[in-house]
């Protein structure tokens, strides 16, 4: 591996980029590892580089059905943030934070981190003042947030419809400043490099059909359709195919699969330096770095594995979208695209032990765990690693539901599309 | 879009409708003294099926009523739906 520097790149370009290696090994599987992570998504992959870089573990491989970064983590919509009300949500999503803003250096990989803030929309007073109940909370837990009036919005995203002509009026907003959005490819492959760079197997088109155990029930490894590979350990990281892989175990969870879209138009001069969210108007906005204009907003509604929506969404989100930004209405939308969520009961995530003796879960993402990537491995990792759950995701824990200790930040009940 | 044969109205697009978790067949509602596990199951469990799935579905935007859909969560083919048990009778059934 070559180290990604000013200097490389220099010295690459005198030499017309021929030289540059493979950036990480696609690499064929061994008999046997001490840990298996299935799954070769944000999560799996830095699972895998902390479990390695954290915890000296040697014989670890990511198995990936497909190839690497083909689910999820190169569909979503890039926003990274820890604006959560409830303690142990903050608390989590700002030691992501914290990772975020060196997660390039660490991985001596551009992530294109761009802390633009993320804007929510409040268009009651009833929403302002959950916001500022939401602000205050953030504060508490040190966590940075604004309650923005209407002039302030306007200043930071003029060509937003403010007046009170507007279909959905603006009464204020909620701004985490350092909140933003990260390149979404480039997690998964700075993580992959990093991983294989420290001696992870990465391997690719390996999907895994079956998961054995000893006759106490304990872990003992996968059947693949690359061949049985052994491990005592194995983590689960297949996002909205979680359900899936704990049936192979008779494992019920408090999971059901959606379907989320997302849509692009052609790309514009920069014009939009932060994140929009309208959680009334269902609708949320941000522009890439190449000037694309990317819309996201809610599920379908109904479970799906298809990775592919329906029309009257994409609709639904383009009409909320030019009601928020009427200059938006003469872009062309390029692509539209779905992916599949692992929808909890609570709205919140689970990383935990299992009853089942040396497996490990991490799921129950919906559609926030691109944000979660390097926390989340984090704390698999160390809960992998010693048997024992990270002090951060204790609260996450699977017996949470049959506790009443529920995490729903929203209060909608175990409703998962509501959430 | 899919489209939602509703036993009382008939063939409606997708839009029309709202999903509400399994088939109660499949997942019935437990006795109300039943011990903690059989409550959290029947709560917060799901068996998220890939492939066919029997599913509660209403017709929000329409009769309202509740009823149990057929459909494949892979191609979102639509097989069927029929009424809920005690349900009242479709119009045009046999009565
Ligand atoms: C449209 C959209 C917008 C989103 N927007 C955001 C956002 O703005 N911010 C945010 O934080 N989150 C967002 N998300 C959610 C986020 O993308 C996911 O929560 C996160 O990527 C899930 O973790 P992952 O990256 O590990 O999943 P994935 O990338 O889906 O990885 C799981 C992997 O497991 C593999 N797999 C499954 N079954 C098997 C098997 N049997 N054997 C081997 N491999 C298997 C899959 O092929 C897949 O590659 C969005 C998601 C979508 C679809
Ligand atoms: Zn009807």
């Amino acid at each position: 591996m070559i180290r990604y520097s000013a200097l490389s790149l220099l010295r690459q370009g005198f030499a017309g980029h021929g030289g540059w290696p493979r950036a990480w090994r696609d690499a064929d599987p061994r008999p046997d590892y001490d840990v298996v992570i299935v799954g070769g998504g944000g999560h799996g992959l830095a699972t895998a580089y902390y479990l390695a870089r954290n915890h000296g573990i040697k014989r670890i491989a990511v198995l990936e059905k497909g190839w690497l970064g083909g689910g999820s983590v190169g569909r979503n919509t890039t926003i990274v943030r820890s604006n959560y009300l409830l303690d142990a949500n903050a608390a989590f999503y700002e030691h992501g934070m914290k990772l975020w803003t060196r997660l390039s250096r660490d991985l001596n990989y551009n992530v294109m981190f761009s802390q633009r803030g993320v804007l929510n929309l409040a268009h009651t007073d009833a929403q302002m003042e959950a916001f500022a109940r939401r602000g205050n909370a953030m504060r508490l837990n040190g966590i940075d947030a604004e309650v923005l009036d209407v002039p302030a919005i306007k200043q930071l995203a003029p060509l937003l419809d403010t007046s009170a002509e507007a279909r959905f009026p603006i009464v204020g907003g909620l701004i985490q400043p350092r909140a933003g959005t990260a390149r979404h490819d480039a997690v998964a492959w700075g993580y992959a490099r990093a991983a294989s760079a420290l001696g992870v197997d990465i391997i690719q088109r390996c999907e895994v059909t079956e998961i054995l155990r000893d006759t106490k029930g304990a872990i003992t490894g996968v059947e693949t359709t690359r061949g049985r590979i052994r491990a005592e350990k194995i983590g689960l990281c297949v996002a909205g195919q979680t359900s899936r892989l704990a049936a192979m175990v008779d494992l019920p969870l408090p999971l059901e699969t959606h379907l989320l879209q997302a849509m692009v138009t052609e790309p514009v001069k920069p014009c939009l330096d932060t994140v929009v969210t309208s959680g009334a108007a269902h609708c949320y906005i941000s522009q890439t770095d190449k000037g694309e204009l990317v819309f996201g907003g809610d599920l379908d509604g109904y479970p799906s594995y298809a990775q592919r929506g329906e029309t009257p969404l994409v609709e639904h989100v383009c009409a909320a979208a030019v009601s928020l930004f009427p200059a938006f209405s003469r872009l062309r939308l390029m692509r539209t695209w779905g992916g599949v969520m692992d929808m909890s009961m609570d709205g919140s995530p689970i990383i935990d032990r299992t009853p089942v003796p040396g497996l490990y879960l991490n799921a129950g993402w919906c559609y926030g765990g691109f944000k979660a990537t390097p926390a989340a491995g984090w704390c698999l990792a160390h809960t992998i690693a010693h048997d024992a759950p990270h002090d951060l995701v204790k609260p996450f824990a699977l017996d949470r539901f049959a506790r009443g200790a529920t995490l729903d930040e929203k209060g909608a009940g175990p409703t998962p599309a509501l959430h | 879009m899919m489209l939602i044969p509703c036993p009382w109205c008939g063939p409606r697009p997708r839009v029309d409708f709202s999903y509400g978790g399994p088939d109660p067949a499949d997942h019935p509602r437990p006795a109300d003294d039943a011990p903690l596990e059989a409550w959290t199951r029947y709560v917060y469990e799901r068996d998220t099926p890939k492939g066919s799935a029997r599913e509660l579905w209403r017709h929000a935007a329409g009769c309202r009523q509740w009823f149990v859909v057929e459909r494949d969560t892979v191609t979102h083919e639509v097989a069927g739906s029929h009424p809920l048990p005690g349900a009242p009778r479709p119009v045009g059934e046999d009565l």
